[in-house]
C-alpha cells in the first residue's frame, strides 16, 4: 500500500509538478526542529555557564568529574555515529540485513553511553552530591541528563525502526525516518562534543 | 490514589467562583444539550474536530481564542471594577489572593490563549491559500498543535474550579514561583500550561516555514510572496528560534518545584535572574510574533482596500525581518532596574529605540499605500486607521520608557501597563479584528454586516482610550502595577474614568457578538458569490468561499506579487482548464484529538502529583504517536469526477458557463479525465 502510494506520488511529482517530495518536507521539518532543540541545549548550556561556580559549599567539576570514565563514554557515543553512518550506507544500498547489523551495534554502543551515565549519575547520588546540593549540580545533572534522555529517546526510536525494517523492509517510508534518526543521532553527537568540553573538559582543570 | 487532590481543592466558599463556575457549566450543558438535539455529534467529530484541513482548524483555533478572549476580558473587567472600588481606603470585592489569580490569569489567557490562538487561526486559514498550496506540510501535526493548545486551555480553566492559578503575575518571576513561595498548585498549572502550548506552537511554527519554503505555488518567488505570508514567516522564525528558551527556563522552574533543583531558587547558589533573563529572551521576541502578522494584515487590509499595490513590498519584508533580528537584542529593556549597570542599560535602550526605525518605515509605507488611493472606508480599513494612530502612540511611549533613566521612575508603574496594552491592543489585537472581518467571508462565504462592525470599531477605540490614557496619567502619579486595594484621593477619579473606559470595550465586544449573530441571520443577502468580495490581490479571492476543500483545482500560476490582480487584468482569473488531474489529499484522523487528551490527564496528573496517571498519560501519547506513525491509511485521491461537479457549481453560481466547450478539446471533457488506475 505505502510503497503504491509513493510511486502514484512520484509520477505526479514528475507529471506536473504538484506535488512535492514527502520525504524531503519530512527531512526539512526534521532539521527545523533539531534547530529548536538545539536552541533548548542552548539555554541549557547557559544556564550552566551561570550557575558552574555556584557550588554553595559543596563540590566543583575538578572534585567530581572521572575524565577517563567520561572519556571511553565520549567514544561509546562518537563509535556509534560512525557505526550509524555504516548503517545509512548499507541502507542506501539496499542491504536490509548490513543496515540491521550495523543499527544493532549502534544500538549497543549508545545503550552503553547511556548504562555508564547512569552509572555516573548513582554514584554521585549515592556518595551525596546530587542535583539538589548546589546550583552547579543542578545545572550539571539537568544539562547531561537532558542528552542522555535525548539519547535514550534515540535507542527506543532506533528499536522501533529495526522492527519496521524487519517487518516491511527498506521502504521510502522507513528509509526517510532513519534518515531522520541520523541527523537526530550526529545531532546529539555534536552535542556531546560540547557537553565533553564545556563540563568535563573545563571542569576537570 | 489522586495525589494531593482533595474534595477542598474546589473553592465552595467563594461565591464569584462558584457563580462564574455554575454559569460556565449551564452554557456548556445548553451547547452539549443543543448539538444532541440537533444530531450534530457526528458532523462535529467527522467534519471538524477530527479535520486535519487547515482552514477548519483555523477556524476552531478562532473559535478558542474568542472564548479565551471572553474569559480574558472577564478577568479585566473584575480588575478595573475591583480598583475603582478599591478607593479611599475600601477593600473592593477581591481579597488579595483572589485578585493575584486574576491577574495573573488575565495576562496568560491573553498572550498565550486569546493572542496566540487568534493569530494561528489566521494564519492557518490565509497563509496556504496565499500561497496557492492545497494544505500545510504535515497536516496531522497542524492537528495536534491545535489539541495541544486545547490541552493547555483546559488546564487553565480546570485551574478556575479545581485548585487555584498562579498569584505571582504572568511572568511567574522566581523566587516568588518556586515552592518555597508559592507552595499550591497553582504556578504548576501555569507551568504545564504554557509548556503543552509552547510546545504546540512550536509545531506550528516548524509546520508553516516547511509550508511556506517547500509548497508555494510555481512560479511564486520568495520575494513575490504576500506580505501577510511573509510577517507570518517572520513571526515563525522568531517562534523556532524563542520558544525553546521558553521550553528551557519552564523546565528548569518544573525541576526546582518538583526534584529539589536551584535553578532560580535563593538559596543553595540558585539564580533568580537568569530566569528574568531567559524568560524575556523568549517574551520580548513573543511580541513580535504577535504583532508581526498584525502588521501583514494591515498591508493587506489597507493595500486591497486603496486599490492600490502595497507601497515598498520589498522594504516592507526586510523591515519586518530587521525587527525580527533587533527583538532578540533588547530583552533586558524589561529589566533595567536590576542591577546591570548604566553600560549594559545604555547598549539595550539604544538596541530598543532602534526598532522604532523600521517599524516607522512601515507606517510611511502604509501612508503611501494610501496616497492616492481610493480608500473603502469599510470596517478592516477602520481597524487599520484606529491602530496606525493607536500604535504610533505606543510607540512613542515605549520610546520613552527605552530611556534606563525615564524607566527608573517609571518601571512596574500603570504607564508600563498602558503602554504595552497600547501596543498590544492597538496593534496586535486590532489587527486580528481586522484580519477576522477581512477573511471572514473567505472561510464561511458571507460578509459580516458593516453597521455593527463599524460600531465595535468605535466602541474599541474610545472605550481604549478611555482605560488606558487613565492608566499613562496614574504612572506619573506613581500608582504601581498589581494594587488590590489604593488610598490615595488623586488616583480615584482616574481609576473611575479607566473602568469607564472598560464598560465601553464590553459594549464593542457586544457589537461584535451581536455582529456574528445578524451576519449569520442575513447570510443570503451578505453572501461573497465570487469568492472575491472586496476585489483582492493574492490568491486567496482566486477561489469560491468557503473554498473547497482541496483548495485549488489546478495550482495556478504566479508572475506577480499581487498574483490574483495579475490574472484579473490578463483575463484569466476564471479560466477552466480542460481537464481535471487527481488531486493528494490527507484523510481525517482522530489521533491529534487522542494525543490532545493524553496530554491533559498527563498535565493534570502532574499538577496534582497523580503520579500514575501522568504514566498512563505518557504512555497514551507515546501508543497514539506509533498507533498514527504505522497507520498506513492515511491520503487518497480525490477524482477529477468530484471536482468538476465542485467547480461546475461555483462557476454557475458565479454565473459563468461552464461547459464553455469551443475553448475545450471535446476528446478531454472534464468527466473523460483520467482516472487513478489509468494513472
Amino acid at each position: 500500500m505505502t510503497s503504491q502510494v509513493n510511486a502514484l506520488h512520484d509520477h505526479d511529482h514528475a507529471h506536473d509538478h504538484e506535488h512535492h517530495d514527502a520525504g524531503a518536507s519530512v527531512e526539512l521539518g526534521f532539521w527545523l526542529y533539531l534547530m529548536t532543540d538545539c536552541i533548548l541545549f542552548a539555554s541549557a548550556f547557559a544556564a550552566y555557564a551561570v550557575l558552574v561556580g555556584n557550588v554553595a559549599g559543596g563540590v566543583a567539576g575538578h572534585d567530581i568529574f572521572e575524565l577517563k570514565f567520561v572519556l571511553v563514554e565520549t567514544f561509546a557515543l562518537l563509535f556509534s555515529s560512525i557505526t550509524y553512518g555504516f548503517a545509512m550506507i548499507s541502507g542506501h544500498k539496499g542491504n536490509k540485513a548490513g543496515l540491521l547489523g550495523w543499527l544493532a551495534v549502534t544500538f549497543l554502543f549508545g545503550a552503553t553511553f547511556i548504562g555508564m551515565e547512569l552509572h555516573e549519575f548513582g554514584a554521585l547520588i549515592a556518595e551525596g552530591h546530587g542535583p539538589d546540593k548546589s546550583a552547579f549540580l543542578s545545572g550539571f545533572f539537568a544539562l547531561v541528563g537532558m542528552h542522555g534522555l535525548h539519547v535514550t529517546a534515540g535507542l527506543i526510536w532506533m528499536a522501533v525502526m529495526m522492527l519496521e525494517v524487519i517487518k516491511t523492509g527498506l521502504t521510502g517510508r522507513a528509509m526517510t525516518r532513519l534518515n531522520c534518526l541520523s541527523m537526530f543521532w550526529h545531532f546529539l553527537d555534536i552535542v556531546w562534543i560540547c557537553v565533553f568540553t564545556v563540563v568535563y573538559l573545563k571542569g576537570a582543570i | 490514589m489522586f495525589g494531593k487532590l482533595t474534595l477542598e481543592a474546589i473553592p465552595f466558599h467563594e461565591p464569584i467562583i462558584m457563580g462564574a463556575l455554575s454559569g460556565a457549566g449551564l452554557l456548556g450543558l445548553a451547547l452539549i444539550a443543543a448539538i444532541t438535539k440537533f444530531g450534530k455529534w457526528g458532523y462535529l467529530w467527522k467534519e471538524w474536530l477530527t479535520s486535519v484541513d487547515h482552514k477548519k482548524i483555523g477556524v476552531m483555533y478562532i473559535i478558542v481564542a474568542l472564548v479565551m478572549l471572553l474569559r480574558g476580558f472577564a478577568d479585566a473587567l473584575m480588575m478595573r471594577t475591583q480598583l475603582a472600588m478599591a478607593t479611599g481606603g475600601a477593600h473592593g470585592i477581591f481579597p488579595p489572593e483572589h485578585y493575584d489569580q486574576i491577574f495573573t490569569a488575565h495576562g496568560v489567557i491573553m498572550i498565550i490563549f486569546m493572542a496566540m490562538p487568534f493569530m494561528t487561526g489566521l494564519m492557518n486559514i490565509v497563509v496556504p491559500l496565499q500561497i496557492g498550496a492545497r494544505d500545510v506540510a504535515f497536516p496531522f501535526l497542524n492537528s495536534l498543535s491545535f489539541w495541544l493548545l486545547v490541552a493547555s486551555a483546559a488546564l487553565v480553566n480546570i485551574s478556575l474550579g479545581v485548585g487555584e492559578f498562579a498569584k505571582t503575575g504572568w511572568v511567574a518571576y522566581p523566587p516568588l514561583s518556586e515552592l518555597a513561595y508559592s507552595p499550591g498548585v497553582g504556578v504548576d498549572y501555569y507551568i504545564w500550561a504554557l509548556q503543552i502550548s509552547g510546545i504546540g506552537t512550536t509545531l506550528t511554527a516548524i509546520n508553516f516555514l516547511v509550508t511556506i519554503l517547500k509548497m508555494r505555488a510555481p512560479g511564486m518567488k520568495l520575494m513575490q510572496m504576500p506580505i501577510f505570508t511573509w510577517t507570518c514567516t517572520w513571526a515563525n522564525v522568531l517562534i523556532v528560534s524563542s520558544f525553546p528558551i521558553l521550553t528551557g527556563a519552564l523546565a528548569m522552574l518544573t525541576l526546582d518545584r518538583y526534584l529539589d533543583f536551584h535553578f532560580f531558587t535563593s538559596e543553595a547558589g540558585g539564580n533568580p535572574m537568569m530566569y528574568l533573563n531567559l524568560f524575556w529572551a523568549w517574551g520580548h521576541p513573543e511580541v513580535y510574533i504577535l504583532v508581526l502578522p498584525a502588521f501583514g494584515i494591515f498591508s493587506e487590509v489597507i493595500s486591497t482596500f486603496s486599490g492600490k499595490r502595497l507601497f515598498g513590498h520589498t522594504s516592507m519584508i526586510i523591515a519586518s525581518g530587521v525587527i525580527s533580528v533587533l527583538g532578540f537584542m533588547v530583552w533586558l529593556h524589561h529589566f533595567f532596574t536590576m542591577g546591570s549597570g548604566a553600560s549594559v542599560n545604555a547598549f539595550f535602550g539604544i538596541a530598543t529605540m532602534v526598532i522604532s526605525v523600521p517599524t516607522g518605515v512601515k507606517l510611511f509605507n502604509w501612508l503611501f499605500t494610501i496616497f492616492r488611493g481610493r480608500l473603502r472606508f469599510t470596517a478592516p480599513v477602520m481597524w487599520t486607521l484606529g491602530f496606525m494612530i493607536t500604535f504610533s502612540i505606543g510607540g512613542m511611549t515605549g520610546v520613552l520608557m527605552a530611556i534606563p533613566g525615564a524607566d527608573f521612575v517609571l518601571h512596574n508603574s500603570l504607564f508600563l501597563i498602558a503602554h504595552f496594552h497600547n501596543t498590544i491592543i492597538g496593534g496586535a489585537v486590532f489587527g486580528y479584528l481586522a484580519g477576522f472581518a477581512f477573511w471572514f467571508p473567505k472561510a464561511f462565504g458571507f460578509k459580516l454586516n458593516e453597521r455593527l462592525g463599524k460600531a465595535a470599531f468605535w466602541f474599541w477605540q474610545s472605550g481604549f482610550f478611555f482605560a488606558f490614557v487613565p492608566l499613562y496619567v496614574l504612572g506619573f502619579l506613581g500608582m504601581t502595577r498589581r494594587l488590590n486595594h489604593t488610598d490615595n484621593p488623586l488616583w480615584t477619579p482616574w481609576l473611575y474614568i479607566a473602568c469607564i473606559g472598560a464598560v465601553l470595550i464590553a459594549i464593542g465586544i457586544g457589537c461584535q457578538l451581536l455582529q456574528l449573530f445578524v451576519s449569520l441571520r442575513d447570510r443570503k443577502q451578505l453572501a461573497d458569490v465570487s469568492g472575491d468580495p472586496w476585489n483582492g490581490h493574492t490568491l486567496e479571492w482566486s477561489i469560491s468561499s468557503p473554498p473547497p476543500f482541496y483548495n485549488f483545482a489546478t495550482l495556478p500560476q504566479v508572475h506577480d506579487i499581487d498574483a490574483f490582480t495579475d490574472m484579473k487584468e490578463k483575463g484569466v482569473a476564471y479560466d477552466i482548464p480542460k481537464q481535471y488531474a487527481p488531486i493528494h489529499m490527507p484523510k481525517n484522523t482522530a489521533a491529534g484529538v487522542y494525543i490532545g487528551g493524553f496530554t491533559l490527564a498527563c498535565g493534570f496528573a502532574l499538577i496534582w502529583h497523580i503520579w500514575w496517571l501522568a504514566i498512563v498519560g505518557l504512555l497514551g501519547i507515546v501508543g497514539s504517536m506509533l498507533a498514527r506513525a504505522y497507520d498506513n491509511d492515511k491520503d487518497y485521491y480525490v477524482q477529477p469526477e468530484e471536482i468538476e461537479a465542485i467547480e461546475r457549481e461555483r462557476f454557475e453560481k458565479m454565473g459563468i458557463d461552464f461547459d464553455r466547450y469551443d475553448e475545450r478539446d471535446s476528446n478531454n471533457r472534464p468527466h473523460k479525465a483520467k482516472t487513478l488506475e489509468q494513472v
